[in-house]
């Protein structure tokens, strides 16, 4: 098998050497090119932290990440982070930017020819199923909840990175705008064949989106598998997450 | 006398000091802009030359006005009898409004978008003149609103050490013990300060992002 394009060694993260409870301990884990990891976890299991460590916003206390198999410590952070997307829960459009400038920002620093950075603002718009010219003067408080969270997928998108990084993508929205945007995603990362790391506490989303489920608590991951083996899991903490799930879709009248 | 007729028929006095009053506020805010924005964007990475700063800022403002311009006339080079001092006094109250203001303006920007930005690749620099700055804007603008509020009615004062404008006719009106000699310096000057407050609370406004 190739190498992981994304690894992680025997991570430990902590705050503080005072503090008792580590974040992450004993995380080991290689990701491979092509895949889409949902990072499934209660709050505070550590999911986010781990989608952090990878783009370096957050620096391990042991172990290490690796990333096309050079230790993130080695790369030149801003290189990095360019060539990864990030997309945040809602807020993470700058409010002061149209949409066009939102996507266009990385391809701009990266100083991409006028031409290029037009065609691709073009794709990427229609990519995640907005318009490209109706979009384009707007600004996100211009927006709704759903139109706001593709539009973060685009600029992710935008300088056609290798991996993406998705925290919570689809939390802040309603049910049904989120169930459409998760059609979607599953349809525009077939197209793309990128390498997805998303984070979610929302299950049905980890086995409707995933093709490996890595389960945390406390800051150790126990268990990983694909959807199919995920259902069969017998962890209790597996059990409990796939029971609340059952337990809102037995709600239904 | 009433004060309406005195301001009729001294007309072009009263409209040379109005002239002579805008032009030494305009260059007091200009140069207290140009070092005031620069001043807070240098501090916001440096907790304690944000202190200095922002104390050195504020004890100035304590100094009471007509205190201060006396303490200028002495000194070499920046002080004396005349315009130039009371532009560095002038300089001096305004700096603080506008330093708070941008310095306060470019810490309260969402931490989220902050930490979004750095996640893309921006570099610290980018995030400072493409996110910061941008997003502070409208604070910046609000802190030059309140100092030229502040310098309009301190240049009043100015008159005392010779640098004229509208309160030749304040000091001259307390002299004379005629409340429309007084008018017709304080008249002028609140509608200039209401003025500027409204045309940069427009600015204000219109950089505001929400």
């Amino acid at each position: 098998m190739s190498h992981p394009i994304i690894e992680f060694r025997q991570v430990e993260y902590q705050i503080s050497t005072i503090s008792p409870q580590p974040i992450l301990s004993g995380v080991s884990l290689g990701i491979h090119r092509g895949e889409t990891i949902a990072l499934l976890g209660r709050s505070g299991s550590g999911k986010t932290t781990l989608l952090k460590l990878i783009n370096g916003l957050r620096r391990v206390s042991s172990g290490a990440v690796l990333v096309e198999e050079r230790d993130i410590r080695d790369w030149d952070i801003i290189r990095l982070r360019r060539g990864i997307g990030y997309v945040i829960q809602e807020t993470g459009l700058f409010p002061h930017l149209t949409v066009r400038e939102n996507v266009c920002l990385i391809p701009e620093l990266e100083k991409w020819p006028a031409e290029r950075i037009s065609s691709r603002y073009a794709h990427v718009l229609q990519s995640v199923g907005l318009s490209p010219a109706l979009y384009s003067e707007r600004f996100p408080r211009e927006l709704s909840g759903g139109q706001r969270q593709r539009v973060g997928v685009a600029r992710a998108l935008a300088a056609d990175p290798e991996i993406l990084l998705m925290d919570e993508p689809f939390g802040a929205l309603d049910p049904v705008t989120r169930a459409e945007l998760q059609r979607e995603f599953l349809t525009l990362r077939q197209n793309l064949a990128k390498t997805v790391v998303f984070v979610t506490h929302d299950v049905r989303e980890a086995l409707l989106l995933g093709t490996r489920i890595i389960l945390l608590d406390s800051g150790r991951i126990i268990a990983e598998g694909t959807a199919q083996e995920f259902v069969k899991l017998d962890h209790p903490v597996a059990h409990e997450f796939l029971a609340a799930a059952e337990l809102a879709t037995g709600a239904l009248p | 006398m009433n004060s309406l007729e005195f301001i009729v028929s001294h007309s072009s006095e009263v409209l040379a000091a109005t002239r002579e009053h805008l032009i030494l506020v305009l260059i007091s805010m200009a140069i207290a802009s140009v070092l005031g924005v620069p001043l807070g964007l240098a501090i916001v990475g440096h907790p304690r030359s944000r202190a200095v700063a922002l104390a050195v800022a504020s004890v100035l403002q304590t100094i009471p006005s007509l205190a201060l311009f006396g303490f200028l006339i002495p000194l070499p080079l920046i002080g004396g009898i005349g315009t130039h001092t009371a532009i560095v006094a002038l300089v001096l109250y305004a700096l603080l409004p506008i330093l708070r203001n941008t310095y306060v303006g470019l810490t309260s920007v969402d931490p989220a978008i902050l930490e979004a930005a750095e996640g893309m690749g921006m570099t610290e620099g980018q995030i400072l003149f493409r996110v910061r700055l941008p997003l502070a804007s409208s604070f910046i603008m609000a802190g030059i609103r309140t100092a030229a509020v502040i310098t309009i009615g301190v240049a009043t004062i100015a008159a005392a050490i010779g640098a004229g404008g509208l309160g030749t006719f304040i000091f001259r009106g307390v002299a004379m013990v005629s409340d429309a000699v007084i008018l017709a310096g304080a008249i002028p000057a609140a509608i200039l300060a209401l003025l500027a407050d409204f045309l940069l609370g427009r600015l204000e406004r219109r950089l505001r992002v929400s």
